[in-house]
């Protein structure tokens, strides 16, 4: 492939498929916690961190890495003190970070105009060996925390309190989630940048939630969806020559538009059969209960009764009740299902 | 023998302000006591003190022989929140609520083995769910997911079991299954202190009512004791002369809801 001939093409898509593969594995748990945006606002701070890292002469990947890590602690330390609600200790790191890395970038003694565009914006073209093992190491750590501490990670998102009540260790495993979320950011910064690295973590998990039945399979879809749209959003920009963070937020974001149509149609189906399966016995004449002379048969939390072979499930609703039909019955009793 | 629960003129509140104030109680292990109240008396902050989650402001609160903040093993308290449904924002099944249970027991790195899936099979298969283990929480009925809550609270095989509000806006059905489950986390020799304003079903499980009002106990003694007054106040059994309590009923019928799926 023409694509993989340049050595700066074979960069660009081994740190997209990092980014895809990382991103929505911590992404998953911020939705979970109800903290989306989490993303955005340490990435605000590691714009100050990339510009003291152009400031000082140092790479600045290391720079934002140590500002968004310091950042995250930060705001999990204002949230768990309880004087500052999350929004507003997300607001002030959002225009804090940003307002902090324009001002300093500006004090560069050379016009700072194109850097900051592309970090803002990512510029993955320009992604550099030295780059590429930074992320590499970023990858194996995030992606071994979340192995590692996932379930904890999960109990905390899912239910804050209850973590308390029994024992787990809720601040150290917050500070924790926020670290990987800023070591995320730092390796996503030059695929989708600064202003995008959020899009990368919360939309794959967003499909992923309308997919899965479960918490893993969420995350492992997640995953999957991110590396998907990630690689292939880069491939596309090449060939579009339009700019890779926004061609892959656009792709995974044309993905979730799809899913959720075609999840809203499926429920919109099963709500009409449903509503067909109760007008059936929208005017049941007959109510169903002990000694009816319809056989009971328990199914989960209530009890069904046979009827003519299919088995009608009472369902109270503030309209009254009707009967839902729960599938047929394998066995029917001899003579008892033929009652109106 | 140590106390499962003991409190020495304690008060609890949430930052510098008290909620209950100067309560002594003493619940041995194995007990299985209501915590009644009306709204706003003070009995679910006493239950969350015991759980670290309000401020001892003080006195002495000591669970399971040890001061409330100093616990090292706080798997051994079970807790089953007052909340209404368990889907997060994302789905997660039967088997991975309860599974957090057990992860109170493991300390910070340990994942879950074959014994600790076990014990999560077993909470699953004493609230009655084991068909269900695989399937998301959304997908099952207010009273079944309380139920999960309540499987999640055993999968610690806790000593001492805290239970807020575990039958408000939970179909009958539900609640004869809730008190089933009781009786047999009771006859396991489970401590179990359970907050409530109507202890409907489970009135056969717990034996002792301790009544807070006021943020302060009004009544402590047998929960047959603690009279109910048609109006859904109480008065106590020697009729001291105390003002009746409002807002808690013994022996109520229970409320009922959609019951289907």
């Amino acid at each position: 492939m023409e694509i993989l001939e340049y050595g700066f093409m074979q960069r660009a898509l081994l740190a997209s498929l990092m980014v895809g593969l990382v991103a929505p594995a911590v992404g998953v748990f911020l939705v979970q916690r109800k903290l989306s945006l989490l993303g955005d606002g340490l990435g605000h701070v590691a714009l100050t961190g990339v510009a003291v890292g152009v400031l000082t002469s140092t790479a600045p990947v290391g720079t934002a890495l140590v500002a968004a890590v310091l950042g995250a602690v930060v705001i999990e330390l204002v949230r768990a003190r309880g004087r500052t609600s999350g929004d507003v200790a997300l607001a002030v790191l959002f225009y804090g970070g940003i307002a902090g890395g324009v001002v300093l970038l500006s004090l560069a003694p050379r016009g700072q105009a194109t850097n900051l565009e592309s970090y803002l914006f990512g510029a993955i073209t320009t992604t550099s060996a030295s780059d590429v093992a930074v992320f590499a190491v970023i990858t194996v750590v995030v992606l071994g925390a979340v192995w590692l501490l996932g379930q904890r990670l999960y109990a905390v998102s899912d239910d804050e309190e209850y973590a308390r009540a029994v024992g787990l260790p809720v601040l150290a495993l917050n500070i924790v989630l926020a670290a990987l979320v800023a070591s995320t950011v730092v390796l996503s910064m030059r695929v989708v940048g600064l202003l995008l690295i959020s899009a990368l973590m919360i939309v794959p998990s967003a499909v992923a939630q309308l997919l899965a039945r479960s918490f893993r399979q969420a995350l492992y879809l997640a995953c999957a969806i991110g590396l998907v749209v990630s690689v292939s959003g880069t491939t596309a920009s090449y060939y579009a020559g339009t700019p890779s963070g926004g061609t892959i937020v656009l792709l995974a974001i044309a993905l979730f538009l799809v899913v959720t149509t075609a999840s809203s149609l499926r429920d919109a189906t099963a709500r009409r059969r449903h509503q067909r399966r109760a007008e059936v016995h929208a005017a049941h004449p007959h109510e169903h209960g002990a000694g009816c002379g319809h056989q009971p048969v328990p199914h989960g939390d209530h009890v069904d009764y046979d009827h003519d072979g299919h088995l009608h499930a009472p369902h109270r609703t503030g309209a009254g009740t009707h009967y839902d039909e729960h599938g047929q019955h394998a066995a029917p009793a001899p003579g008892r299902g033929g009652r109106p | 023998m140590t106390a499962a629960i003991r409190l020495r003129d304690a008060s609890i509140g949430y930052g510098d302000v008290p909620v209950v104030c100067g309560v002594d109680l003493t619940v041995q292990p194995g007990e299985s006591v209501a915590v009644l109240g009306s709204n706003g008396s003070g009995k679910t902050t006493l239950a969350r003190g015991l759980l670290g989650l309000a401020a001892v402001l003080g006195g002495e609160v000591e669970v399971l022989g040890a001061p409330v903040g100093r616990l090292r093993e706080r798997g051994r308290i079970g807790y089953v929140p007052q909340r209404h449904t368990v889907s997060g924002a994302v789905p997660a099944t039967v088997r991975e609520v309860v599974g957090v249970g057990r992860l109170a027991r493991l300390g910070l790195f340990r994942r879950l083995r074959p014994a600790d899936r076990a014990a999560v099979a077993d909470a699953v298969a004493a609230v009655g769910l084991s068909d269900r283990m695989g399937d998301p929480v959304a997908s099952l009925s207010g009273g079944q997911q309380r139920r999960v809550l309540v499987a999640r609270a055993l999968a610690a095989q806790p000593e001492l079991l805290i239970m807020d509000e575990p039958t408000a806006g939970v179909d009958a059905a539900s609640q004869d299954a809730l008190a089933a489950v009781l009786a047999g986390v009771s006859a396991s020799g489970t401590t179990l202190l359970v907050v409530t304003h109507e202890t409907g079903p489970l009135a056969g499980v717990l034996t002792r009512a301790v009544v807070v009002d006021h943020g302060r106990i009004g009544y402590d003694g047998p929960l047959a004791g603690a009279e109910v007054h048609s109006d859904g106040g109480h008065h106590h059994p020697d009729d001291s002369g105390q003002p009746p309590v409002k807002g808690y009923r013994i022996d109520q019928p229970r409320v009922t809801s959609d019951g289907g799926r």
